[in-house]
C-alpha cells in the first residue's frame, strides 16, 4: 500500500460495525422491555437499566472512535505489559472488591462499578497474539512454546476462580481454539469433547445396568471407549491386523459372558469391561514392538485415561463441586427437577421463551419478563425477553446475527497477513463462540446455570466495554492491514 | 511470513462447530416456542389470577310474597400456599382469635383435602364474621398469599320447612367432575329447592384477570379489564307454600312421625309439605353446618328424610275412592249396587274385618262408613270377571293402570329431589309370587282397601285427593310457583286427565262428603264450610296402627287438599282427621274457631312417637 491515508474509517470494515450496532441497539430495547414496569416512565431514565444502558452505549461509541485512532502498533508493542498490569488489577481486585452475591469481582469506584475480568479478557487476547507473533515461532515446536501459551492463559483463569467468578473463568478456557487453529493436536479438542460426552453419559444413566456392578452410563462409556479403541487402532493408526483382532476378542468375549449370564452365573460387568479393555491395551502395547510406536501408545494411553476419567467422575461430582455447582448440573441434565430452587431460573426462562410462540408476543407484551417471573432478566437472561416478545423468528434471528458476526470475524482473521492479528482476531471469535454457547444454552435448558452475560445484550457497563474494546481494536488492527503488512 | 495452509483448513472446523451449535438451539427453540404448547399455558397461571365475582344467590318467597329465605355475607380466608411467605403466625391467630394450634392444626387439614395443590387457592377458614373479616383486612397488607373471599350465606325469617328449602354446602370432588360450573371452595344447593332450583339459584360467576408478578403481587388488571366478566345474580323464587300455614302444620305435627301435605287442586301448588320430625333450617348454615348435619345423619327419627315425599306408606281405607271410581268406571258396579257386610268380607275361607253398620250397602255409604267388605267384594268380582277381561291377569293391568292414571306407583314428578314412587304390583309380580294363574281376587284381597302390598307417598295421597276435589284431572304437584324473570316453562308440570268418567268423581266426591257429615270423619266438619274427607287406619305389622287422612274443602269449590299421615296414630280419627281439618281451617279462614280450640291444643301437646318403637339415647 503505497497511499498513506491517515484516516483510519477508510478501510474500515462496517460490516461488523453494522452487526454489532445491530445486537447493541436490540439489547438496549430488550433491557428496557425487560426491566419495564407499569408505572414506568422513561426509556432513556438514568434511573432505570435501559437509560443507564444507553448512557453506556454512549461512552463505548466514544471508546471505539478511540481506540480506532490509536495505532494498532502500540498495542502489539505494549501488550505484555498491559497483560501485567491488568494481572495486577485482577490481583488488587481480590482484596479490594466488596462481597457481591460471593464474588470478589467488582471495583466500586463512586457510582461505578467496574469489573476487570471483562477488560483482562482483551489484555490476555493481545499476550497471546504477541507471544505468536514472535520471529519463527511455532506452537507445536517445542513443549515449552505449550507451557508459555497456557500460561498466559490460565494466570488470569486462577486469579478470576479466586475472586469466585468461576463463568467468567471458564471463558478463557476457549482460547483452546486459537491453541487449536495455531497448530496444536485436534485429539485435545476431541478428548475434551469426549470427556464433556462421558462426564454426561455416566451422570445421567446412574441406573443399575442388566450386568451387576455397574450403571447404565458406564456401560455405555465403556462400549464408546471400546468403539473408540479400535477406529483409533484402524483410522489414527492404520493397524487394521489389529483392529480386527481387537474387535474378535471383544466379540468372543461378549459371547461368552452372555453365556454364561443366561446360564446363571453371575457376571460382575465392572470387572468384565475393564478386563476386556485391560487385556486390549496390553495387546496394542504388544503390537507397538512391531507397527507406529507413538500412535499406538497413544490410543492405549486413550483407552486407559477415559477409564480413569470415568471413575474420577463420581468423585469430582461428589467431592470437588459445590453443592449449587452440582445442583445446577444436575438440573441442566433433567436429573433433577428442582422448580423452587436451582431449576427455578431455567424453567421460568423456558416458560417465557416458550410461550413466545413463531412470532412472539409484541414489545412490551410479554408477560413473564415484565412480571419479574425471570431472575436476572436484564443481564444474563436476556435472551427470554427476546424469545417471549419476538418470538422464534426473533430468538432465531438473533443467533443468526451472532453466527454471522463470528464467523465474519473467522474470516477478517484469515485474512490478516500478520500473525499478531490472526490469532488476535481467532481470540476475539473464541470468546464470542463460548459466550454465545453458555449463555444462550443455559437460557434454553441446555447447559448448568453459569453466569456470563450475552455479548452486547446483557444490561451492564464492563461487559458491554470489554466487548467493545475486543472488536475495535481488532477493526483497528484490520484497517491498517496493509500499511504494515509483516511485522 | 509464513502461511501454513492446512491449519489455514482449521477455521472450517471451528467456523463448523459454532454453526453447528447454532443449529441446534434453533432446533431447540423450535422445540421450545412451536412444538410445546405446556409453557404458553404455564405462562398464564404464572401471570393471570382468576378471581371468581360470586354473584348474590336467588331470594325465596313464599307464595304471598313472604320474605323466606334471604343472604347474609360471610368471608372466607383464603391462600394460595406457594405465594404464602413466612409470616407472624402469632399475630394471625390474635386476629382470628383462635390459638396456634388450632392454626396448625386447620393448615394441616388443608393439606390432607382432595385436590389440593400449591398453586391454587385453598380454603383456611371459611365463614369469619363481618367484624373478624374487619379486623383481618386491615392486616392482611401483613401475611402476603391470603386472601379474603366473599361468601354468600343463608338466612332464614321463617325457621321452617327445612325439607322443602334445602340447604347449601360447599360443593364436592363428585360436583366439580359433574359440573365443570364449581371449583374449589364453591357452594351448591343441597336437598330441597336449593338443590332442584340450583341452576336457577346460582346465577353464574364473574370472572377478573388481575396480572401478577413472581411475589404474587397484584400488578392490576389485564388489558383493563377487557376480559373482566360481571356476575349475574341468581334469581329470584317465589315458592307455592303458604309458609305460615307450613308453620302451623309443623307445630301440629311435633312429636308426631308423619306427614302432611296440602295442595291447591286447580293448580298442583303444593301449599304445605311437612315431614315429622323436622329440623331448623338455620341450624344449616355456616360452620356450625358440618356438625348439625352430622347430628341429624345420626338422628333415629331420621329427619333429613322427607317423609311427604320420600316415605311409603299403605294408603289403608283412603284408597277405598280410587276403588270406587276403578268399579264404576269398569262397570263393576253402579251406585245401586250393595254388598252385603256381615261385620266383614267372608269369602272362600277368607275374612276381612269391618265394623258395625248397615248390610247390605252401596258405594256412597260404604265410603261413609269405610265398608271393607263393600270393596272387598268389588275389587273380587272385578278380577274374577274372565267375561269382560279374560283372566285375571288382564283384568288386575286394567286394575293397576288406572291407578296409574291416579297418580299411583310412579313418581309424580314433584320439583324436589329424591321423590319416591311408591309401589303398586302389576300381573307379573303376582305371577312370579304365585305362579301364573294361580291367584284369583280372593288371593290379593288386601291391596282392594289399600293394605297389602300397595305402598304410596303421602304426596300421592295428597294428590289423589285432589284429583277427586277437581273431579276428575291433576296439575303435577310443585313447590315453586314462579321464578323472577323467567317465564317458567317446566315442561314436567302438567294436566293429567284419569280415563275416568267425571260423574264417577261426582259421586265419589259425595261418599266423602258423607263421611265428614254422617261417617267416619264427623270431627273434620268446619263451620260455614262443607268439607269432604276419607279417614285411613293402616295395619301394621310392626306396631301401633298409622293414622291417615285425606280431605279437601269446600265440597264445591275445592281450595285445598290434604294428606295427613302420622306413623303409630292409630285410628284415623285420631290425628289424622283433627290435623287435617285444622290445616284446611287454617288455610281457608286464617284463624281457628274457639269452639275447635281444644281440638287444636290437644293436637300440638299430643305425642305419638312413643310408639314409633325407636329407641333415642
Amino acid at each position: 500500500m503505497e497511499s498513506k491515508n491517515t484516516n483510519p474509517l477508510r478501510y474500515i470494515d462496517w460490516f461488523t460495525v453494522a452487526l454489532v450496532l445491530v445486537l447493541v441497539c436490540t439489547g438496549a430495547v430488550c433491557i428496557y422491555a425487560a426491566s419495564y414496569d407499569f408505572d414506568h416512565a422513561n426509556i432513556f431514565s438514568f434511573e432505570e437499566f435501559s437509560g443507564k444502558q444507553f448512557l453506556w452505549i454512549g461512552l463505548a461509541s466514544v471508546l471505539g472512535l478511540t481506540l480506532l485512532l490509536i495505532d494498532p502498533r502500540f498495542y502489539e508493542t505494549y501488550a505484555f505489559p498491559i497483560y501485567i498490569a491488568m494481572l495486577g488489577l485482577l490481583v488488587l481486585t481480590i482484596f479490594i472488591a466488596p462481597n457481591i452475591k460471593g464474588s470478589h469481582s467488582w471495583i466500586v469506584l463512586g457510582p461505578v462499578s467496574l469489573q476487570p475480568a471483562e477488560f483482562s479478557k482483551c489484555a490476555t487476547a493481545l499476550a497471546l497474539a504477541k507471544l505468536f507473533s514472535a520471529y519463527n515461532f511455532t506452537l507445536s515446536a517445542s513443549r515449552k512454546n505449550y507451557v508459555k501459551a497456557l500460561t498466559i492463559i490460565l494466570l488470569p483463569v486462577l486469579l478470576i476462580f479466586a475472586q469466585n467468578e468461576t463463568g467468567s473463568a471458564l471463558i478463557y478456557f476457549s482460547l483452546f481454539f486459537v491453541l487449536y487453529r495455531e497448530g496444536m493436536s485436534g485429539l485435545v479438542l476431541l478428548a475434551a469433547l469426549g470427556a464433556v460426552v462421558f462426564f454426561v453419559v455416566a451422570l445421567k444413566f446412574a441406573e443399575p445396568a442388566m450386568f451387576t456392578g455397574v450403571t447404565q452410563g458406564q456401560v455405555a462409556v465403556f462400549v464408546m471407549l471400546m468403539i473408540i479403541m479400535v477406529a483409533m487402532l484402524a483410522i489414527y493408526c492404520k493397524h487394521m491386523e489389529g483392529a480386527r483382532n481387537v474387535l474378535l476378542w471383544y466379540a468372543g468375549t461378549a459371547v461368552t459372558a452372555l453365556v454364561l449370564h443366561y446360564c446363571g452365573v453371575t457376571v460382575n460387568g465392572m470387572l468384565y469391561f475393564i478386563g476386556v479393555l485391560a487385556v486390549a491395551c496390553i495387546y496394542t502395547l504388544f503390537l507397538a514392538f512391531r507397527g507406529p510406536v507413538k500412535k499406538l501408545i497413544i490410543t492405549a494411553a486413550a483407552v486407559v485415561t477415559g477409564i480413569v476419567f470415568l471413575f474420577s467422575v463420581n468423585y469430582v461430582f461428589e467431592n470437588v463441586l459445590q453443592p449449587h455447582q452440582k445442583q445446577r448440573i444436575l438440573v441442566s441434565l433433567g436429573i433433577e427437577e428442582d422448580l423452587k430452587a436451582a431449576g427455578y431460573n431455567v424453567n421460568q426462562s423456558k416458560i417465557a421463551i416458550g410461550s413466545g410462540g413463531l412470532a412472539g408476543k409484541g414489545f412490551l407484551n410479554g408477560t413473564q419478563t415484565k412480571l419479574k417471573f425471570v431472575p436476572e432478566q436484564h443481564t444474563d437472561f436476556i435472551f427470554c425477553t427476546i424469545g417471549e416478545e419476538y418470538g422464534l423468528i426473533g430468538s432465531a434471528t438473533v443467533l443468526l446475527l451472532f453466527l454471522t458476526l463470528i464467523l465474519r470475524i473467522i474470516s477478517i482473521a484469515e485474512r490478516q497477513p500478520s500473525t499478531f492479528g490472526r490469532v488476535y482476531a481467532y481470540c476475539v471469535a473464541s470468546y464470542l463462540i463460548l459466550h454465545l454457547c453458555i449463555n444462550v444454552g443455559m437460557v434454553i435448558g441446555l447447559c448448568p446455570v453459569i453466569g456470563i452475560p450475552l455479548p452486547f445484550f446483557s444490561y451492564g457497563g464492563s461487559s458491554l466495554w470489554g466487548f467493545t474494546i475486543l472488536i475495535f481494536i481488532l477493526l483497528s488492527i484490520d484497517a491498517r492491514r496493509r500499511e504494515h503488512p509483516s511485522s | 511470513m509464513r502461511k501454513d495452509y492446512n491449519l489455514e483448513k482449521r477455521k472450517y472446523v471451528i467456523g463448523g462447530f459454532i454453526f453447528v451449535i447454532v443449529l441446534i438451539y434453533i432446533f431447540r427453540l423450535v422445540d421450545l416456542q412451536i412444538l410445546e404448547t405446556k409453557y404458553k399455558d404455564s405462562a398464564e397461571s404464572n401471570a393471570f389470577l382468576r378471581k371468581a365475582i360470586y354473584p348474590s344467590r336467588g331470594i325465596i318467597y313464599d307464595r304471598d310474597g313472604r320474605l323466606v329465605v334471604y343472604n347474609q355475607p360471610s368471608y372466607d380466608i383464603m391462600l394460595i400456599p406457594k405465594d404464602v411467605q413466612p409470616f407472624d403466625t402469632l399475630d394471625l391467630c390474635r386476629t382470628l382469635g383462635i390459638t396456634k394450634e388450632a392454626l396448625l392444626e386447620r393448615f394441616a387439614d388443608m393439606r390432607r383435602k382432595v385436590g389440593y395443590s400449591k398453586y391454587s387457592p385453598q380454603t383456611l377458614m371459611t365463614h369469619l364474621a363481618p367484624e373478624e373479616y374487619g379486623r383481618l383486612q386491615e392486616k392482611l397488607y401483613r401475611f402476603p398469599g391470603f386472601y379474603v373471599q366473599k361468601r354468600i350465606l343463608r338466612a332464614y325469617n321463617y325457621d321452617v320447612a327445612g325439607n322443602v328449602l334445602g340447604n347449601i354446602r360447599e360443593v364436592s370432588q363428585s360436583d366439580m367432575e359433574k359440573d365443570p360450573y364449581y371449583t374449589r371452595g364453591d357452594y351448591t344447593g343441597d336437598l330441597g329447592v336449593e338443590k332442584s332450583y340450583e341452576k336457577f339459584l346460582r346465577g353464574a360467576k364473574g370472572v377478573e384477570v388481575l396480572m401478577r408478578d413472581a411475589h404474587g403481587k397484584i400488578q392490576g388488571r389485564y388489558e383493563d379489564g377487557a376480559l373482566d366478566r360481571p356476575s349475574i345474580p341468581g334469581k329470584d323464587l317465589t315458592l307455592s307454600l303458604d309458609i305460615e300455614l307450613q308453620q302451623y302444620a309443623e307445630s301440629l305435627m311435633v312429636n308426631k312421625i308423619g306427614a302432611v301435605v296440602a295442595i291447591e287442586p286447580a293448580t298442583g301448588e303444593i301449599l304445605c309439605l311437612v315431614s315429622s320430625p323436622t329440623y331448623k333450617p338455620s341450624t344449616m348454615v355456616g360452620r356450625q353446618r358440618g356438625k348439625s348435619y352430622a347430628a341429624l345423619i345420626k338422628d333415629p327419627y331420621k329427619p333429613l328424610f322427607d317423609r311427604a315425599i320420600q316415605g311409603t306408606y299403605p294408603p289403608g281405607s283412603t284408597f277405598k275412592p280410587s276403588q270406587g271410581l276403578i268399579f264404576l268406571q269398569e262397570g263393576i258396579i253402579d251406585l245401586n249396587t250393595q254388598y252385603p257386610c256381615h261385620h266383614g268380607y267372608i269369602n272362600g275361607g277368607l275374612r276381612v274385618g269391618c265394623h258395625a253398620h248397615g248390610s247390605p250397602l252401596p258405594l256412597l255409604p260404604a265410603l261413609q262408613t269405610s265398608c271393607n267388605a263393600f270393596f272387598c267384594w268389588g275389587f273380587k268380582n272385578m278380577i274374577d270377571k274372565r267375561s269382560q277381561f279374560g283372566s285375571s291377569a288382564k283384568a288386575f293391568e286394567v286394575w293397576k293402570t288406572h291407578l296409574v292414571e291416579l297418580g299411583y306407583g310412579y313418581k309424580l314428578g314433584v320439583d324436589l329431589p329424591n321423590e319416591s314412587r311408591g309401589f303398586i304390583p302389576n300381573a307379573k309380580f303376582y305371577n312370579k309370587v304365585y305362579g301364573e294363574d294361580h291367584w284369583s281376587g280372593n288371593t290379593i284381597i288386601s291391596v282392594s282397601i289399600g293394605q297389602g302390598e300397595i305402598l304410596a307417598t303421602p304426596l300421592q295421597i295428597a294428590n289423589f285427593c285432589a284429583t277427586i276435589a277437581n273431579r276428575g284431572y291433576y296439575i303435577t304437584p310443585h313447590v315453586v310457583k314462579s321464578i323472577k324473570d323467567t317465564v317458567y316453562t317446566d315442561s314436567t308440570i302438567v294436566k293429567h286427565i284419569p280415563d275416568i268418567d267425571r260423574r264417577h268423581f261426582e259421586a265419589v266426591a259425595e261418599g266423602m262428603r258423607m263421611a265428614v257429615t254422617g261417617g267416619t270423619c264427623r270431627r273434620a266438619a268446619l263451620p260455614d264450610i262443607e268439607v269432604c274427607g276419607k279417614t285411613g287406619t293402616a295395619q301394621n305389622p310392626h306396631g301401633k296402627d298409622h293414622s291417615a287422612f285425606m280431605g279437601f274443602a269446600p265440597y264445591h269449590d275445592p281450595k285445598i287438599a290434604v294428606c295427613v299421615y302420622v306413623e303409630n296414630g292409630g285410628w284415623g280419627a285420631t290425628y289424622g282427621v283433627p290435623i287435617g281439618s285444622l290445616v284446611m281451617e287454617k288455610y281457608l279462614k286464617r284463624t281457628i274457631s274457639p269452639d275447635r280450640k281444644p281440638m287444636e291444643e290437644s293436637m300440638i301437646n299430643s305425642n305419638s312417637i312413643i310408639y314409633s318403637g325407636v329407641k333415642k339415647h
